[in-house]
């Protein structure tokens, strides 16, 4: 059995960064609209290939994370509009209408992109390796890392410190009651869709840069997207912190120590937090 | 003018409210009295607007204008205030944020915070808290508080007084009062006979989803009896 040094320790970090990026805009949207959005998945890879495209065609990175959100949180407005408006209040319908948004989007992306394995490119200042504490560690690794903080404090200062972040808890907590107040609640669940699908974009760039981009990696990223909203709680943004901490590292000490057993050291533990919190850590009724 | 007529609510097929019909006049305290299962909620939740009941036949309509089309927000827009059954207050929401959610706090029309904050001083030692770690009277106060940031002019208060002390229900009865004299229209749900006649104007009772008695407070001051035979009170 391997141990655990400081580069796995940063690798697991890294990826629960990425995964807290994915997850929050899932969390997000399950707790708001009680929706399981199993487009999320997909939503993360064609946001990559959109950033893969974007990135490739003008060179600048940048450019090509603006464009993924952009243009998959115009997938989330049509999605919310023009597909579940229509079959709001039935839960069924709802998951399966998302799951076959899923299908259509990753057939959409088979056709343009086909079925190679892509990475996006990244900038000349982010490649490489910073030294310290006697590794060396891939600077966008820490740039994800970074970018995984830096998601998180704007998210939190959206909830917290913002009318909208208000309505958006006030929501999570009674969406009937907030329309009784003379909210227009829809209007809520579109920002909310829109928000947390152009989350699943921007991850699906960053993350296309040091997972790659084919075409099932959306449903890895959507169950690692589930697991950590169970753990943590749907709709808790410091769940889905936590989840993806926990699933980020779980995820590592599980390759690394557990090869043979990688998916049980995450759904291990989180069968047990819902043994005992069936609604995650961080989850309210 | 809030008027309700011949309503029929349905909750999928079951038939809760079979032809119920009322008024409430600008500045009017009404109470809507009955017992458990009488359907006095789904009234409540009919006029608002609210996905379930579903409201089949009558009419409800708010100074002329029919309510039936509309969504529970433009009913609230057309400033009716609801104040639920339980509060519904937003746990992760301090007392402060279920004020400001509407109108930012430095907002001078109509209901202001401070204006809550002067009615209720007790909730504003407790702005910082969440909904969730409030006593049960100051729960109910938040909720009052909530509904009146929409500068109501009519207010449905379901049972409001349910599960408070004593001393916390002749409070609220005092706001009630309080409230109607300012020209509000409140329609007011209350298992509790006395309750009611401590505030209201009028009362109307309802059975197995029909108004079965209607009555001035006054008369029934005078004569109790046949309200009685209504709520099986002996």
């Amino acid at each position: 059995m391997a141990s655990l040094n400081l580069v796995q320790i940063l690798n697991g970090l890294t990826l629960a960064a990425l995964l807290f990026i994915v997850a929050s805009g899932f969390t997000l949207i399950f707790g708001l609209l009680r929706i399981v959005n199993l487009a999320h998945g997909a939503l993360y890879l064609f946001g990559g290939y959109i950033g893969y495209s974007v990135t490739l065609g003008t060179g600048n990175f940048v450019l090509g994370l603006v464009a993924s959100m952009l243009f998959v949180a115009f997938l989330g407005l049509i999605i919310d509009q023009g597909l579940l408006r229509f079959v709001r209040g039935f839960v069924l319908r709802e998951v399966l209408l998302t799951l076959g948004v899923a299908f259509v989007l990753n057939d959409i992306a088979l056709v343009i992109w086909g079925g190679d394995t892509f990475s996006v490119q990244i900038p000349a200042m982010l490649r490489g390796a910073v030294r310290f504490a006697g590794i060396y560690y891939p600077t966008y690794r820490l740039f994800v890392l970074g970018l995984g903080i830096l998601v998180f404090i704007a998210l939190w200062l959206l909830l917290n410190r913002t009318r909208l972040g208000a309505l958006i808890r006030a929501g999570v907590d009674d969406a009937e009651m907030v329309e009784a107040m003379g909210i227009n609640i829809r209007r809520v669940f579109l920002a909310t869709s829109m928000l947390g699908a152009s989350l699943a974009g921007l991850g699906g760039t960053i993350g296309g840069a040091f997972l790659t981009l084919y075409p099932t990696a959306d449903s890895e990223i959507l169950v690692f997207s589930l697991a950590i909203v169970i753990i943590g709680g749907s709709g808790s943004l410091v769940g889905a912190a936590v989840g993806a901490l926990l699933v980020g590292m779980l995820n590592t000490i599980g390759q690394v120590m557990f090869p043979e057993l990688a998916y049980f050291v995450i759904f291990g533990p989180m069968a047990a937090i819902l043994a005992f919190r069936p609604l995650g850590l961080f989850g309210r009724a | 003018m809030l008027e309700v007529r011949d309503l029929h609510s349905f909750y999928g097929d079951a038939h809760v409210l079979h032809g119920a019909s009322l008024t409430v006049k600008p500045g009017e305290v009404v109470a809507l009295l009955g017992r458990n299962g009488m359907g006095k909620s789904t009234l409540i939740r009919s006029i608002m607007r609210l996905a379930q009941p579903q409201v089949r036949k009558g009419t409800l309509t708010w100074k002329g204008q029919d309510l039936r089309p509309l969504t529970p927000h433009e009913v609230a827009a057309r400033r009716i205030a609801l104040v639920p059954q339980g509060r519904r207050l937003f746990a992760s929401l301090t007392v402060l944020e279920h004020l400001t959610m509407l109108k930012p706090a430095k907002a001078q029309e109509g209901w202001t915070v401070d204006r809550v904050f002067s009615m209720f001083p007790r909730l504003a030692e407790r702005k910082g808290h969440n909904g969730n770690q409030l006593s049960g009277g100051e729960r109910q106060m938040l909720a009052v508080g909530r509904a009146l940031m929409i500068d109501p002019e009519l207010i449905l208060m379901d049972e409001p007084s349910e599960g408070l002390a004593p001393v916390m229900v002749q409070h609220l009865e005092t706001i009630i009062a309080d409230l109607g004299k300012t020209g509000l229209g409140i329609l007011l749900v209350e298992q509790n006979l006395y309750s009611a006649l401590a505030v209201a104007d009028r009362l109307y009772v309802l059975e197995t989803g029909k108004v079965v008695h209607e009555a001035s407070a006054e008369s029934v001051r005078n004569d109790q009896s046949s309200l009685m035979r209504y709520l099986g009170v002996h």
